[in-house]
């Protein structure tokens, strides 16, 4: 319950921080830090226009992808407090609920019948498909190394001891980050902020949501922003801590997260678009070295 | 019998003058020029006379740094030989003629409408049955783009071609910014109301449409522009060049996202225009150039807010460049990327950065010098990549460059002339020709007179009417995503293609 409670406050803020870092950063005073949210308050005060030419798909979509992200945040675990469901293999379940998720705001874009969005769902599709494998390696080995399968167990019996492990954290921390930006369609991969649609990925999809349904996406998106951050924290909070330890410790990760995206927006240029899945199987590759670190651990090889 | 006139840069003679050839020694004459890479058509157009239609080519040598003028008259029905079989150059002027007068052309290539005018000869030539381009495959996808741009900037119609995410072909079709400005400065009969026109014939070349237009009208009265109003157009044109370069880089790293040289060089334009505020109380120029007079004189104290401007610009500017040319992401996204090659850029005619991204060398300034760049010894910005990156960094060359003439220039401010008056009427029965290098490259202004000295025609050509085409060659095989970033390479005009 309380992973629950500190994801949603922290969906709040994070989309306001990296905004305000990348003005900060490029020399202007920015909007406030809650603007993003007024503006997702206004858009779920309005209706929606639907055009002539979509069906039920696209009206569905908007629900089905919120609904799926909400679902797998229940999942996450709070150091040792398990997500409000818990149980054996709940990371695949989480996985691929969001993939169910995905796969509605595919179909719904393909619904408008717009070549553009039909751009966008096919470039969103390929992304998520490269980006399974790495998640897949990364909570496989950590399955493999504690000898649990549910995010609970996994994190609680998680800790760090040897300099393998130190090792193990910090790339799991970057691919975690990457995933999120991959699935979050942020800079490097895509561009939020642009204004071509030719150029995007994610914003191309939602071109012809409005109103409500818009609000919806935008607010799924900050859920999980921060269900990513979530994750990452978990990986310092091991067994033992007293939440007036793990409560600033999850606040300062999720800060610090929404800050590198922020300065990583500002001072990169964003990928030509065939280099998009290089980069994705490297991150793949990022989670095959902690596969063979946690292999090393346990002495299965040499 | 001789097949041409040669005249110069801002010449006007008597339209007798300009030899009448059968329309096959036309063809043959002016396509046979086109062998030369220098030679290059700089303005073919036509006009009614009764019963018949007159076609006038200028082409222009850049190495002999004359304008070969020559006539044709034809009758209204007939079915030509187009000029565009032997060279791709001519295929614009020539389906501006077809649009607009209802010739004929046999063999034309791409006899397409350019514009869809209202005073178009073919009314039922219409968008809705615009024939694009279009593919019978399975495989293939077709994306449209436009008309409303996605930024609001100006209307214009997309349609790629693609496999997958890779463009096959991009065809381009714009018209929906026509205002008929050419039959405009005919009607209109006030000078003021026609340098008015000249001013909004592109928003953003502002100063070398008005300079074009007032060095013509100037030639065409017998008027001897004193020499400090030569300085503040010659200044004006530089500075234009300075803001919207600067501009451009800002627009061009929003195209990659890269955040800090799109705020940083955003930020270093605004006190660029804001110095034009200053000086003549518009940001774009405008109201600062009218024939005959100078309203704004550039005085020493105009002198100290650009002086102080360039020093606060220089070293900012320099720095972000610096540092964004260097930056490998951004590299990655510029470099061969949109390329159109020398051979490419030479066989559409090219003109401007375009075709100095590409190695070929099209500078007015340095070709067929007017104003100031006579006296001065300028020696265009080359690259031969032709790729985006090479058009950035032309910008950056262009930049410096042009803050080294300002510089210069104000060094020796010319003291304040007393105005002369400017004849009221033009000279009867003239044909009078001005090009002038705007920031996106070379701006041409034709105009005839009747007997009475009034205008009977007037020719407005803006150089993006050539280079559009360069922007559909340049994204083939590109991924369509580069699209955005390759049209920013270009960044031409809709309004001034549209008149």
């Amino acid at each position: 319950m309380l992973s629950l409670i500190l994801i949603v406050t922290a969906s709040f803020f994070f989309t306001g921080i990296i905004i305000r870092t990348k003005s900060i950063l490029s020399g202007r005073k920015g909007p406030g830090i809650f603007q993003p949210m007024k503006d997702i308050r206004r858009l779920l005060r309005k209706g929606s226009v639907y055009s002539e030419t979509s069906g039920f798909v696209f009206k569905l979509a908007p629900t089905v992808y919120f609904a799926s992200v909400v679902m797998a945040m229940l999942f996450i675990p709070f150091g040792n407090q398990p997500g409000l469901f818990s149980f054996e293999g709940d990371f695949v379940f989480f996985a691929y609920v969001l993939a169910l998720g995905k796969f509605f705001s595919i179909i719904g874009a393909l619904d408008t019948g717009s070549s553009f969005e039909g751009m966008g769902a096919s470039r969103e599709a390929l992304y998520s498909l490269l980006a399974e494998p790495a998640f897949f390696l990364l909570m496989g080995s950590f399955a493999l190394l504690t000898g649990q399968t549910s995010f609970a167990d996994i994190f609680g019996t998680l800790h760090f001891t040897s300099q393998i492990s130190y090792a193990i954290g910090a790339l799991a921390s970057l691919v975690l980050l990457a995933i999120a930006l991959i699935e979050n369609s942020r800079m490097p991969l895509d561009d939020p902020k642009t204004h071509l649609e030719l150029t995007m990925v994610h914003e191309v999809m939602i071109l012809d949501n409005s109103g409500f349904d818009l609000g919806m996406i935008l607010q799924a998106t900050n859920l999980k922003f921060a269900m990513y951050g979530a994750l990452v924290a978990n990986m310092f909070l091991t067994r033992g801590y007293e939440i007036y330890y793990s409560i600033p410790i999850f606040i300062g990760v999720q800060f610090l997260f929404a800050l590198i995206i922020g300065v990583l927006e500002s001072f990169w240029a964003r990928f030509r678009m065939n280099h998009n899945p290089q980069f994705i199987l490297m991150i793949t590759s990022i989670a095959l070295f902690i596969f063979l670190g946690v292999l090393l651990m346990l002495g299965k090889i040499v | 019998m001789k097949k041409s006139i040669d005249i110069t840069n801002n010449q006007t003679i008597p339209i007798a003058l300009i030899p009448e050839l059968e329309y096959a020694d036309f063809l043959e004459f002016n396509t046979a020029l086109m062998a030369d890479e220098t030679c290059h058509c700089v303005q073919y157009f036509a006009y009614r006379l009764p019963g018949a239609i007159k076609l006038i080519c200028c082409m222009a040598n850049d190495h002999e740094h004359n304008i070969s003028v020559s006539s044709s008259l034809v009758k209204p029905d007939a079915h030509l030989v187009s000029f565009t079989r032997h060279h791709f150059s001519f295929h614009f002027f020539e389906r501006e003629i077809h649009e607009n007068f209802g010739l004929q052309y046999t063999d034309h290539p791409w006899l397409k409408p350019v514009r869809f005018s209202y005073n178009r000869a073919d009314l039922k030539q219409q968008i809705a049955n615009y024939p694009f381009y279009h593919m019978d495959s399975e495989e293939l996808h077709e994306v449209g783009v436009g008309p409303i741009h996605a930024g609001v900037i100006e209307p214009g119609h997309f349609r790629f071609i693609c496999n997958g995410e890779q463009i096959l072909h991009l065809e381009i079709q714009l018209g929906y910014q026509h205002r008929g400005l050419e039959q405009m400065m005919l009607q209109k009969k006030t000078l003021l109301q026609r340098t008015i026109l000249a001013e909004s014939i592109a928003g953003d070349t502002v100063v070398g449409h008005t300079t074009a237009f007032a060095s013509l009208w100037e030639n065409l009265c017998g008027f001897t522009p004193s020499e400090d109003l030569v300085f503040a157009r010659t200044l004006a044109l530089e500075w234009e060049r300075i803001a919207i370069h600067s501009g451009d880089l800002s627009a061009i790293a929003t195209d990659i996202a890269y955040q800090l040289g799109s705020s940083v060089f955003g930020r270093l334009r605004t006190p660029i225009i804001n110095a034009f505020q200053e000086w003549c109380g518009n940001r774009l120029a405008k109201s600062l150039i009218r024939p005959g007079y100078n309203r704004f004189p550039f005085t020493p104290a105009t002198e100290a807010v650009f002086t102080r401007v360039l020093d606060a610009y220089l070293p900012d500017y320099t720095e972000m460049f610096d540092r964004m040319i260097d930056l490998p992401s951004v590299l990655a996204r510029l470099e061969k990327t949109g390329v159109v090659s020398r051979e490419q850029s030479l066989s559409i005619g090219t003109v401007g950065m375009g075709a100095r991204g590409s190695g070929v060398e099209r500078d007015i300034r340095k070709s067929h010098p007017y104003l100031g760049y006579s006296k001065m010894d300028h020696n265009p910005v080359l690259l031969t990549s032709g790729d985006v990156d090479a058009r950035t960094r032309l910008r950056d060359l262009e930049i410096r460059q042009s803050i080294g003439y300002v510089r210069e220039m104000m060094k020796n401010i010319p003291p304040v002339s007393q105005p002369v008056a400017l004849n009221e009427t033009p000279a009867s029965d003239s044909f009078s020709i001005t090009l002038v290098e705007g920031w996106r490259g070379e701006i041409c202004h034709c105009a005839l007179t009747g007997p009475d000295g009034k205008l009977i025609a007037y020719k407005i050509k803006d150089p993006s009417v050539h280079n559009w085409l360069a922007l559909a060659l340049a994204v083939r095989n590109n991924e369509i995503s580069d699209f955005p970033i390759c049209n920013k390479s270009f960044n031409l005009s809709y309004c001034g293609h549209d008149l």
